[in-house]
């Protein structure tokens, strides 16, 4: 079963817009929330969450699964996850390619995976089992990364399609990352993009980042950049019907200028599909 | 290197930061885990702000920091939940700072508050349904995110000092031990400090206890006239806390 298509434009439900979202029709065609944040017992969190999806349909985005854990998925995590989507019965539910879980330790934080035919065994088996629980296909989102792994024997994009293929997952294209990590690891985000199964791609996030010392910093905490906003048109050109949305987690500006920022989104969508 | 050794050697980059643990990555992946580290400590950080903002307010900025450093450094989180990180920072703060009355108990409500915050939902005993119950048998129960928590300071008195906006001086320290009542009235987390004759039916309501029994106890205690009078009080006061679970027996 393939992840259904969703077409339309959202931005992420982040606490300074609560009022916002509660109290008007803010003009998005879906929100994004992040998971971890609602799978809590109730209290205003959970109310929040309710009143928005009376409004606006809704996908969990999660950063906890830790799919590429060594030692497997927490099942607490998983029955809660499952909870949380019985409850919102959410547009789509995504997570990270990554790891942060060993035994006894959780890092908070989306660490990269060498990526080897060991990791992809590991990756398709959490997966597998996560969306046996779940119910349903997930979508994975490309992570920006800080440190490549000599011992790496595929690219990223080619473990992304080889997850794909075995998982039948879908795809969270975060164009961001994918700038990040090719001036991070000095490949070409062409290639990257040319690489992926495109007719998966469900979901795509754009955000800005930092300037490091040495590396760019996938920091959410600025608008989307030029060379973001000119990949986006590259894969524009060649996505189906997808969900497109601003993700800012730092440094959050009043909604009305992550509207205007959604505005570029549609007016460059638009172009691309006139062209 | 298989995946399980790479996470354990990645892990322990992340908690102990050490020259032999960097060793174990390639020349080239240093940078990269200067990165990774950082954003480890700073996100257990701002958890640690976010939880506990009087307390920091309390100790001052930089003895905070310092205090939630070493909390870092000496308990790693193990919850696939970020919020989770919080439960063991009262201890610790405590420990840290052993002449200081107040840091531990103020930090172990602000814990607390968090907890009811995000508890379970519960619909309230209203008013307006007091007069459709059957009180010969009626249970009575607190709604679920009630608890009760023993502290030794004035905590309490300093914390609501702390979240004014009157320019107040906080209270001075001092020994004051007092049971606190924790739950959350719709979408607020409450306290309130109780006497040790009410803390004793708030433990016995936080499990379910019948009116008949709570009125037994007090007229058994304060005679009949004062003791009806008394859970009739008490009574009105938890229902308009919002403090009981409704779906009392009719």
């Amino acid at each position: 079963m393939s992840v259904p298509t969703f077409s339309g434009f959202g931005l992420g439900l982040r606490k300074p817009h609560y009022a916002d979202f509660l109290e008007s029709d803010v003009p998005v065609d879906f929100v994004e929330v992040i998971s971890e944040n609602f799978m809590v017992a109730g209290g205003r969190p959970r109310h929040i969450l309710r009143k928005v999806r009376e409004r606006h349909p809704v996908a969990l985005h999660g950063v906890s699964l830790s799919v590429g854990s060594a030692h497997g998925i927490d099942p607490d995590y998983l029955v809660r996850l499952r909870a949380l989507v019985d409850e919102i019965e959410p547009l789509f539910v995504s997570d990270h390619l990554s790891w942060s879980r060993t035994p006894g330790f959780s890092s908070h934080d989306l660490l990269p995976l060498p990526y080897t035919p060991e990791a992809l065994d590991v990756v398709c088996a959490n997966l597998d089992r996560a969306q046996d629980v779940l119910g349903r296909p997930m979508l994975i989102e490309n992570p920006s990364s800080y440190l490549a792994f000599a011992q790496s024997e595929m690219t990223e994009w080619e473990f992304l399609k080889a997850v794909s293929d075995r998982t039948g997952c879908g795809l969270l294209l975060d164009v961001n990352n994918i700038h990040v990590s090719a001036v991070n690891h000095g490949f070409d985000p062409l290639a990257y993009v040319a690489g992926l199964p495109l007719d998966r791609v469900r979901q795509i996030h754009l955000a800005g980042h930092s300037q490091g010392e040495a590396l760019l910093i996938d920091t959410h905490d600025k608008p989307v950049p030029p060379p973001v906003w000119a990949l986006f048109a590259h894969v524009m050109d060649r996505v189906g019907p997808v969900a497109v949305m601003i993700e800012r987690d730092d440094d959050i500006p009043p909604l009305g200028d992550l509207l205007q920022e959604l505005d570029v989104a549609r007016t460059v969508t638009a172009q691309r599909l006139a062209a | 290197m298989m995946l399980c050794a790479l996470q354990t050697d990645f892990r322990d980059w992340l908690t102990c930061g050490s020259d032999d643990a960097a060793a174990r990555f390639a020349p080239d992946a240093q940078a990269g885990l200067a990165v990774y580290q950082n954003n480890y400590r700073a996100a257990l950080m701002a958890c640690l702000e976010e939880s506990f903002p009087r307390t920091a307010m309390w100790l001052g900025a930089a003895d905070f920091h310092a205090s939630a450093a070493r909390a870092i450094d000496a308990a790693p989180p193990n919850s696939w939940s970020l919020d989770h990180y919080a439960a063991t920072f009262p201890q610790s703060v405590a420990g840290q700072w052993p002449e200081d009355l107040v840091v531990g108990d103020l930090a172990a409500l602000e814990l607390a508050l968090t907890e009811a915050f995000v508890g379970p939902d519960a619909v309230p005993l209203g008013a307006d349904t007091l007069g459709h119950i059957d009180w010969d048998r009626a249970s009575l129960a607190a709604v679920p995110t009630t608890r009760l928590l023993s502290l030794a300071s004035n905590a309490p008195a300093i914390w609501s000092a702390l979240a004014s906006d009157a320019d107040d001086p906080a209270p001075e320290p001092r020994v004051q031990p007092a049971t606190i009542l924790i739950w959350r009235q719709e979408h607020v987390a409450c306290f309130r400090s109780l006497d040790p004759e009410e803390t004793r039916i708030i433990a016995l309501l936080i499990d379910g206890i019948t009116f008949t029994d709570i009125c037994e106890r007090l007229v058994c205690a304060h005679g009949e006239a004062a003791g009806i009078q008394m859970a009739g009080q008490w009574l009105g006061r938890w229902v308009a806390d919002g403090l009981l679970h409704h779906g009392l027996p009719g």
